[in-house]
C-alpha cells in the first residue's frame, strides 16, 4: 500500500515539474511585452468600467495615458483629482487640478408646474415617448418623465421623484460621466461645473418656443424676455432661440437674474435661505445623508 | 371558392364598417387652411410664398425639394397669413403655410368639370412628370411620392400593377365609397398608371366584405382591356403591400427589398383617381375623402375635404365629439396615429379620423408573456414579436438587428393578439428606431 | 372633455383574448375529466382535488403577497390548472399530506422559483408529480381499482397499472399474450374503468377537453398529435419487430398518462415551444421518449420524465427552429 503512495508522489511531481518547465518556457517565447506603466495607472483606477472618461474601460484609458505620455485634456470622472494625482508622477507629469462637474437635469416641468394634458400609455422610454408626441403636458422640450437618465446611471446617483415626475441628481454620488447626458432624449441634462461650495444657478428649462406657448405648457418655463441678460453684471448669460443660458465660467452666482426671473425659471442650488420668502420646490439635488 | 389571401399570419379585428353606406359629402372650403410642410416622406417642402400673398386654390404653393419629396398646392384661394411652425398630429410644431381663406378661386387651367374624359392624351414620360408636378403621394397612408415609385431603375422589370383597394383597417370606409362612387375615373386612372408603367396587366385587390364594390368594378373592368377584380378574404393586413402581393401574385417581396425587385407597383385606389384628376384634368392633390367614425359618433361620414381644414371641422360635420371619447386617431386603429388634440390640420395621408370611446381605446393592464405563441402565430412577416420584445426592453439592438426587425411592417397584429396585453409593438418600434441609427452611422 | 385623451402608440384596439381567459378555458376543459374521475374513485378523488386546489392557491398567493411583493394573481387560473393537473397524477388513496407537498413543490419550486407565471421552465405539475415519485415511491406505485362504494374513503383494492403489470411480467419472462389477459380491455381503458391516476384513466374524457381547447383555440393540434403520433408509429415498429415482448400501439395509446401528457401536460404553453415547425418536434422527442423508457427504461411509465426533458430543451427548440420568415432570403452556394 505505502509503495503504491510513493509511486504516485513521485509521478505527480514529475508531472508538476515538467509542466512548470514546460510553461515557464512558453510564457517566456509568448510574452507580450506592454508598457508596465499601463498595469501599474491601471491599479491607480477606480476600475468602474463606466465609460466616463471617454474610453472603452479603465485599461483603455491607462493605455491612452501611457500612449500619449500625458495627461492633458484625459479626466477620469469617478476617481477624481486625487487619482490623476496619483498618475502623475508614473508619466512624470504634474497633474492638472480640473474642475469638477455635476450632472444637473435643466427641466422644472413638475407635475404642478406643467398638468399633463393628455394620458400616455404605453412602454416608460423616454425614448420612444420622445418619438411619439411632444409630451404629456404638451412642451416639446421638457422632461418626459420616462426615466432613461435613471436607467443609464451605473453609479445609482439619479432617482425618478414620483411627485414631481422629473430625475434628481444625488449630489454625493454623481460623477459626471456623462451616461445621462447621452441617454437623455431631448437632452435636458447637462454636465455644468459643480460651483464654489456645490452652488450652482442654471436656467432650469429647454424650451425654445415663443412665450405665449411655452407659458401655456409649463407655468416656470423660460419666456425668453431678456430680463436676465439685461441684469446680469458679468454679461454670463445669452439668449438664444428663446431660450436663455447661463455661462458658468463666466457666473460669479450673485443670484441678481435669479430673483429677476419672473416665471421664476432660473434655479438656485444650495444656497442659504434668503430673508424673502422663495417658493422653492423640491431641491434638484439632494444631500445623499 | 376558396379566396386568395395571404399565407402567413394575420388576425380579425371587429370590422365596424359603420359608415359604408355614407356616400361622400364634401365639407365645404375651411376658413383658416394650415398646410403643413412636411406632409411625405422625405424632406419638407421649400415655400414659394410668404407672408401676404394671394393665391388661388390649386396653386403650387411648396416645391419638393430633392427626388423623393413632393410639391404641395393650395386647396383654397385666399391670402397666406404666415408661415410658421404649427402643431401637427404628434403634438410637435412643424413648418406650415397658413392660409386665410378667400372665395373659391381656382387656377385657370385646372379643369373643374366632372366628366369622364378617357383618352390619355400625354405620353409615359409626360405622365410621370405631371403626377410630380401635380404632388400626387399615396392615399393609403404611407404618403410616399407616386412619381417616385413610377420611375423604375435601370435593372428592374415591372409585369403587374396590383390597385389596393382592401382597405383592411377596421372603420376606414373611404376607399370602399371612392370605388362605388368614382368607379370609372378609377378605372382611367388605372390605365394611365399602366402606361406610365409600361404594364398591360393591373390586378385590384378588394376585401370580401365589400361585395357590392367587387360586383360593380367587375362589372366596370369588363369594358376596360387588361384590368381584373380579385376579391380577397377579410384578414388583416391584406392591404399590407407586401401581404397583397403575396395574395394576388403568390410571390413574396425579398427582406430588405421593394415590390419592385418581384416586379410589380402597387398603388392604393385614391392615388389612382388622384392620378386621373392630376393627368386628365390637370388638378393637383388638394383634397380627400377622409372617414370619420367611432361607435358613439351620431353622423359617421365619408368627407370630401381640403388639405389644410382643421380637423375639429370633420368632427364637428359628423355630429361633434361624443362623451366619453378615449382617443382620437388619424387612421385606421390598428397602425393609425393618435392625436393629442383636435386642432391639427388635415394632411394628404390621412385617411380616416376615428373618435374611439374610452373603454374600446383604453390599454389592457400589462402582465407577464406567458408564451403562448399568439404573436408569433399572427405575424405576417414571420418574426416572433415575443423575442424582439424581449431584446429591446433589454437594450441588445445589433441583435434586433439579426432578427430581423427591420422587417417588420409595424401592423400590429401582435400587440393585439397578446392575451397579456404586452406592449410589444412599442418596443419593436424602439429597436427599429435604435437599428436604423446604427446602419445610418454604418454607412456614414 | 372630463377625462383626458389617452395617447399611445399603435394598435388603439385590442382582441377579446386575455391571460385569465385562456387558462380557464383549460380549466372548463378540464371538467370532464375530473368528474371521471370523481365517478371512478369516490371520495377519495374528490378529497385530493379539494387539497391540491386550495394549497396550490393559498400557496401562490403567500409567495406572491409575502415573498415577491406583487399583486397576488391566483384568479387568472393559471394555480388552479396546476393543482387539478396534480390531482389527476397521482393515485386515489394518496394521503392528503403527501398532495399538500406536492402542492407547495409544484407552485414553489415548479413556478414560483423560476419568477411566475410566464418564467417557468418545466411543467409544475410534473414537477410535483415526480417529486412526489421519487420521495413517496411506494404510495405513489399503488394505484387504486375504481371503487364500488363511491363514498368511502380509502376502500380501494390497489396494485400497479397495466404498463406496470406488463413491465414486472416482461421482466419475469412471461409471454405477451399471458400478460395481455391480465389487463383491462381497450373499452374499459377507453372509458375509464381501469386502475391507475385520477386523470389517466379516462381516454375520452380527455380528448372531449382537448377538442373542446382546439375549438377554442387555447392549443393548437401540432403537440398532442405529433406525441400520439410518435408513440404510435415508434411502438409500432417495435411491436411489428417483435410481438411477443412488445406491447401493441393501441395498448400504449390508452395506458399510462399519455393522453393526460400529450393534450394537458405537453401543451403548457409557458413550457412549450413557440413556432409550429419547435412544437412539432417537441411532440416528437416526447413521443421518443415515452416510448424508450416505457420499453427500457427502469419505470413503467414515461410521459411525465419525457415531457420534462423535453421541456429543458425547449429554449434549444425554440433558437433551432424559428418560423419561416416572409420573404427569407435564400442563401446562394
Amino acid at each position: 500500500m505505502t509503495i503504491t503512495i510513493v509511486y504516485v508522489i513521485i509521478t505527480l511531481s514529475l508531472i508538476g515539474l515538467l509542466s512548470a518547465i514546460v510553461l515557464y518556457f512558453v510564457a517566456q517565447r509568448f510574452r507580450v511585452v506592454e508598457d508596465p506603466r499601463i498595469d501599474q495607472i491601471q491599479e491607480l483606477l477606480p476600475a468602474a468600467n463606466c465609460g466616463g472618461c471617454g474610453f472603452a474601460g479603465c485599461r483603455n484609458f491607462a493605455e491612452e495615458i501611457v500612449r500619449r505620455e500625458s495627461l492633458d485634456g484625459l479626466f477620469c470622472p469617478v476617481g477624481g483629482n486625487e487619482t490623476l494625482k496619483l498618475i502623475g508622477p508614473v508619466i512624470g507629469q504634474e497633474a492638472q487640478e480640473q474642475e469638477l462637474l455635476i450632472a444637473v437635469v435643466r427641466c422644472n416641468g413638475t407635475h404642478a408646474n406643467a398638468p399633463g394634458k393628455l394620458e400616455y400609455e404605453g412602454i416608460e422610454s423616454c425614448y420612444f415617448m420622445h418619438a411619439l408626441f411632444s409630451g404629456e403636458n404638451g412642451c416639446p422640450n421638457g422632461c418626459l418623465g420616462g426615466g432613461d437618465c435613471v436607467e443609464a446611471c451605473t453609479f445609482d446617483a439619479m432617482y425618478m421623484d414620483g411627485n414631481t415626475g422629473l430625475p434628481v441628481v444625488i449630489q454625493e454620488a454623481c460623477v459626471a460621466c456623462g451616461a445621462c447626458v447621452k441617454a437623455c432624449p431631448r437632452h435636458i441634462i447637462e454636465l455644468r461645473p459643480k460651483g464654489k461650495k456645490d452652488r450652482r444657478i442654471f436656467v432650469s428649462c429647454m424650451n425654445a418656443e415663443k412665450g405665449g406657448p411655452a407659458k401655456k405648457n409649463c407655468d416656470v418655463a423660460c419666456i425668453g424676455c431678456g430680463k436676465c441678460v439685461k441684469v446680469c453684471a458679468f454679461d454670463a448669460i445669452r439668449m438664444e432661440n428663446n431660450l436663455a443660458y447661463i455661462d458658468a465660467s463666466k457666473c460669479t452666482l450673485c443670484r441678481k437674474c435669479v430673483s429677476e426671473c419672473p416665471t421664476h425659471s432660473i434655479w438656485e442650488l444650495n444656497f442659504p435661505e434668503r430673508r424673502k420668502k422663495e417658493e422653492s420646490s423640491e431641491s434638484k439635488t439632494v444631500m445623499a445623508s | 371558392m376558396l379566396m386568395k389571401t395571404f399565407k402567413r399570419g394575420g388576425v380579425h379585428p371587429p370590422e365596424v364598417k359603420i359608415s359604408a353606406g355614407q356616400p361622400i359629402r364634401s365639407l365645404g372650403i375651411p376658413s383658416v387652411c394650415t398646410i403643413q410642410l412636411s406632409q411625405s416622406i422625405g424632406p419638407p417642402s421649400r415655400p414659394l410664398v410668404k407672408k401676404g400673398d394671394h393665391v388661388k386654390a390649386g396653386q403650387l404653393l411648396a416645391e419638393g425639394p430633392s427626388f423623393i419629396s413632393a410639391n404641395l398646392h393650395s386647396p383654397v384661394s385666399g391670402t397666406v397669413l404666415k408661415v410658421d411652425a404649427a402643431p401637427d398630429v404628434s403634438g410637435y410644431k412643424r413648418e406650415a403655410i397658413i392660409i386665410q381663406a378667400d372665395g373659391d378661386e381656382w387656377m385657370e387651367d385646372i379643369d373643374r368639370s366632372t366628366s369622364l374624359k378617357r383618352e390619355i392624351s400625354l405620353s409615359k414620360e409626360e405622365v410621370i412628370n405631371k403626377i410630380k408636378e401635380k404632388g400626387i403621394v399615396g392615399m393609403g397612408g404611407a404618403s410616399f411620392p407616386t412619381h417616385v415609385k413610377l420611375m423604375i431603375p435601370p435593372g428592374k422589370q415591372v409585369q403587374y400593377l396590383i390597385i389596393n383597394g382592401v382597405e383592411c383597417e377596421p372603420y376606414l370606409t373611404s376607399d370602399h365609397r371612392l370605388m362605388m362612387e368614382r368607379g370609372e375615373e378609377l378605372m382611367v386612372g388605372i390605365q394611365i398608371l399602366m402606361k406610365a408603367l409600361g404594364v398591360s396587366q393591373a390586378y385590384i385587390g378588394i376585401e370580401a366584405n365589400k361585395p357590392d364594390a367587387v360586383k360593380h368594378l367587375g362589372k366596370l373592368s369588363e369594358m376596360y382591356h387588361g384590368i381584373s377584380v380579385i376579391p380577397l378574404k377579410v384578414r388583416y393586413p391584406q392591404g399590407g403591400e407586401k401581404q397583397l402581393i403575396n395574395a394576388i401574385l403568390r410571390r413574396e417581396v425579398p427582406s430588405g427589398k421593394l415590390p419592385l425587385d418581384v416586379g410589380c407597383v402597387v398603388q392604393n385606389v385614391g392615388t389612382a383617381i388622384a392620378v386621373y384628376e392630376a393627368v386628365q384634368k390637370n388638378k393637383p392633390l388638394v383634397e380627400r375623402v377622409v372617414t370619420v367614425s367611432g361607435k358613439q359618433v351620431s353622423n359617421p361620414a365619408n368627407l370630401l375635404v381640403r388639405i389644410g381644414t382643421p380637423v375639429s371641422d370633420l368632427v364637428e360635420a359628423a355630429g361633434g365629439l361624443p362623451e366619453g371619447t378615449g382617443k382620437l386617431i388619424n387612421g385606421g386603429p390598428m397602425m393609425g396615429k393618435a392625436l393629442g388634440t383636435l386642432e391639427v390640420p388635415v394632411v394628404k395621408g390621412m385617411s380616416g379620423l376615428l373618435l374611439l370611446p374610452d373603454e374600446e381605446a383604453k390599454r389592457a393592464p400589462v402582465a407577464n408573456c406567458i408564451r403562448c405563441g399568439r404573436c408569433t402565430q399572427v405575424c405576417p412577416m414571420g418574426l416572433e414579436p415575443y423575442l424582439l420584445g424581449l431584446i429591446s426592453e433589454a437594450g441588445k439592438d445589433e441583435l434586433a438587428e439579426k432578427e430581423y426587425v427591420m422587417d417588420c411592417i409595424e401592423c400590429g397584429s401582435c400587440a393585439f393578439a397578446c392575451p397579456a396585453g404586452r406592449p410589444l409593438l412599442d418596443n419593436i418600434r424602439k429597436a427599429k428606431s435604435k437599428v436604423g441609427q446604427i446602419i445610418r452611422s454604418r454607412s456614414n | 372633455m372630463s377625462t383626458q385623451l389617452l395617447i399611445s402608440g399603435s394598435p388603439h384596439i385590442h382582441g377579446d383574448q386575455t391571460v385569465g381567459k385562456v387558462m380557464w378555458g383549460v380549466v372548463i376543459a378540464l371538467i370532464p375529466a375530473t368528474l371521471v374521475s370523481f365517478w371512478f374513485f369516490g371520495a377519495g378523488a374528490l378529497l385530493i382535488t379539494a387539497v391540491s386546489v386550495a394549497t396550490c392557491l393559498t400557496t401562490e398567493w403567500l409567495i406572491q403577497k409575502y415573498l415577491l411583493k406583487e399583486p397576488p394573481s391566483i384568479t387568472d387560473g393559471s394555480a388552479m390548472i396546476t393543482a387539478i393537473l396534480l390531482a389527476l397524477n397521482v393515485p386515489s388513496n394518496l394521503p392528503w399530506w403527501m398532495v399538500m407537498i406536492g402542492a407547495v413543490v409544484s407552485i414553489g419550486i415548479g413556478k414560483m422559483s423560476f419568477g411566475g407565471l410566464g418564467k417557468n421552465i418545466f411543467n409544475p405539475a410534473l414537477v410535483g408529480r415526480v417529486f412526489l415519485l421519487i420521495s413517496f415511491p411506494v404510495a405513489m406505485t399503488s394505484w387504486p381499482l375504481p371503487i364500488v362504494n363511491r363514498l368511502a374513503l380509502s376502500d380501494a383494492i390497489t396494485g400497479p397499472t397495466s404498463l406496470g403489470i406488463i413491465k414486472e411480467g416482461l421482466s419475469s419472462n412471461q409471454p405477451m399474450d399471458q400478460l395481455m389477459q391480465k389487463v383491462p380491455s381497450y373499452v374499459d381503458m377507453l372509458i375509464g374503468n381501469m386502475n391507475g391516476s385520477l386523470g389517466e384513466v379516462s381516454a375520452l374524457a380527455i380528448l372531449l377537453g382537448g377538442i373542446y381547447m382546439l375549438f377554442r383555440r387555447i392549443i393548437t393540434w401540432h403537440i398532442p398529435v405529433s406525441f400520439i403520433l410518435t408513440v404510435f408509429v415508434f411502438s409500432g415498429i417495435l411491436y411489428l419487430a417483435d410481438p411477443t415482448y412488445f406491447i401493441d400501439p393501441v395498448f400504449h395509446l390508452l395506458a399510462g398518462g399519455l393522453m393526460l401528457g400529450a393534450v394537458f401536460m405537453a401543451t403548457d404553453m409557458v413550457t412549450s415551444p413557440m413556432s409550429y415547425t419547435g412544437m412539432l418536434v417537441f411532440g416528437i422527442g416526447c413521443g421518443l421518449l415515452t416510448v424508450i423508457i416505457r420499453v427500457w427504461g427502469a419505470y413503467p411509465e414515461g410521459v411525465s420524465f419525457a415531457i420534462l426533458i423535453m421541456n429543458a430543451f425547449v429554449p434549444l427548440i425554440n433558437r433551432a427552429f424559428k418560423p419561416k420568415k416572409f420573404g427569407e432570403v435564400v442563401k446562394h452556394g
